[in-house]
């Protein structure tokens, strides 16, 4: 179902029982915020939402006629309230909010993730690092195996009753100190069972320092593996260089490529990052397919606004435009057979995270911290270097839980930008980190964030329309799931 | 998928009720219940 015209607008209708209509690439897409569904629409149907509230009655109003009548035959309009309808009666249309009970019920919610920052120390000098090119403004460290071994013990003790306990290995560059990764990977198997508990350990590189050993450890040892690369070698050579100002292209993507070779069926990412020098991404994100990798993440740099090379919010019109553009991308690959994933518009319409993870979000700072060399701890890898966010040290066993609750209080109902927002259930509330860094406060949206983050769902939702159009004529689509990848 | 034509079973309100072990792996995720 796809309507003369391509293009986008929006409407967001702004009620308690909210929906968000847009036109996208061609499709009327209505997401019904508080129930999750999504229709297509006819022009007929988007045009008659225009007079359609929560407070629907089965008899349509006589406005409808008087606006509408001249443009579209009576009957039919007759005929598509009575569908809308039908919706409304089924909770799938202007359904009410009544989340907000939720929002607390996780306040006292275990630690069940850790970054742990292995390496206070890197081999590239990257320009955009938001860890200020790999010692966070901390000086130049690496994590010793006894502080590792205590953020191990750490996580266990403070993990209540959860299993699956997840482990990220960051940094800087965490094959800086890969001897300490591997010792702190044997000493967490060597308890986890005693505790019940199962480590997903996960590890971000910069690639220079792969070898074939390393790459056959990641494999077998890491659930998920985040691989750093820009793009096309003019690209990523114009930011990620060496400390002597040299480009890392030549060196990382044979590594890259060797390892996703030998990975087989685990996650992994390769992951770049899009400043205003590359606002034509589409073309970074099909470099990478042609390079073999199809799990493709190219996100917009997190900096300081006033630097030529950051997102500012007059470059939304050119970066949504990219968005569509890498949204019938992915659309027209599909048609042809072939398939890649990309980060941002993976999106799970029927089933996804509950209602009550959707609230909370990354959960940072109360289910989510990151540690430091030094053994402080912070709500994330991104708080870490801003000392009023120090949560406590692993050295001496403190740990701040007041700031713990001030963190499990910031969820979408607890943020005025985000409660009444129709992306409030894929966004969750955004990047706390983010909002502080931009606006000054975790509970104050960043407002480019959101708008991307917002033009990133209407992309995504509107790749989902498309293919279920293609699965009407390939029966082997697997449509419902969140791949594109033919089943 | 209802053909308006509607893409999905939506299925929040019954996870609100149902949900909140914490034990998924991030959120636009798979419940591992």
């Amino acid at each position: 179902m796809r309507s003369p015209g391509g293009g986008a607008s929006a409407v967001c209708l702004r009620r308690i029982r909210m929906i968000h209509k847009y036109k996208l690439n061609g499709y009327n897409i209505c997401l019904d915020v508080h129930s999750g569904a999504v229709h297509v629409l006819d022009d007929i149907a988007y045009d008659l939402l225009d007079y359609c509230d929560e407070h629907m009655t089965e008899t349509m109003p006589p406005v409808i006629i008087e606006k509408l009548g001249g443009k579209y035959d009576v009957k039919e309009l007759e005929e598509t309230y009575a569908a809308l309808y039908e919706l409304f009666e089924a909770g799938q249309l202007f359904s009410p909010d009544d989340y907000e009970q939720f929002s607390d019920l996780m306040t006292n919610a275990p630690i069940k993730s850790m970054c742990i920052n292995i390496s206070h120390d890197c081999n590239l000098r990257c320009e955009y690092c938001f860890a200020a090119k790999g010692d966070f403004g901390q000086g130049r460290c690496l994590m010793s195996f006894e502080t590792a071994k205590k953020a191990i013990d750490f996580i266990i003790a403070n993990s209540g009753t959860r299993h699956n306990l997840e482990v990220d290995f960051f940094g800087g560059e965490p094959l800086m100190n890969f001897d300490v990764v591997k010792k702190t990977v044997e000493y967490a198997r060597s308890i986890e069972k005693q505790h019940n508990k199962n480590f997903r350990f996960t590890i971000t590189t910069n690639g220079l320092l792969l070898d074939d050993e390393k790459i056959d450890y990641i494999n077998r040892e890491m659930h998920n593996v985040v691989l750093s690369l820009d793009g096309r070698k003019e690209i990523n050579d114009k930011l990620r260089v060496t400390p002597n100002g040299k480009g890392c292209y030549d060196i990382i993507v044979p590594k890259y490529q060797k390892l996703v070779a030998k990975r087989g069926d685990k996650d992994y990412y390769v992951r770049g990052t899009f400043t205003t020098y590359s606002e034509d991404f589409t073309a970074d994100v099909l470099h990478m397919k042609s390079l073999g990798f199809d799990q493709i993440s190219i996100e917009p740099v997190v900096s300081d606004p006033k630097l030529d090379y950051s997102i500012k919010y007059e470059d939304l019109p050119k970066v949504f435009r990219e968005y569509e553009k890498l949204a019938d991308t992915v659309i027209e690959t599909r048609r042809r057979g072939e398939f890649f994933n990309f980060f941002h518009f993976m999106i799970d319409l029927d089933q996804g995270p509950c209602a009550i993870k959707r609230l909370r979000g990354c959960g940072c700072g109360n289910e989510y911290v990151a540690v430091t060399p030094q053994g402080d701890i912070y709500p994330c890898h991104q708080f870490v270097g801003h000392e009023e966010y120090i949560m406590g040290n692993l050295n001496d066993g403190t740990f701040d839980q007041e700031m713990k609750r001030r963190f499990a209080k910031a969820n979408v109902y607890s943020k005025e930008n985000c409660k009444n927002c129709w992306a409030k259930f894929y966004c969750s509330g955004g990047c706390n980190a983010n909002n502080f860094q931009y606006e000054g406060d975790i509970l104050r949206s960043h407002k480019v964030g959101c708008e991307l983050e917002k033009k990133r769902l209407e992309c995504a939702i509107m790749i989902k329309a498309a293919l279920a159009d293609i699965g009407d004529d390939t029966p082997s689509a697997c449509d419902g799931e969140d791949c594109f990848a033919p089943c | 998928m209802k053909a308006i034509k509607t893409l999905n079973k939506a299925n929040l309100k019954e996870s609100a009720v149902k949900g909140g072990c914490g034990e998924c792996q991030s959120v636009a995720q798979k419940c591992e219940k």
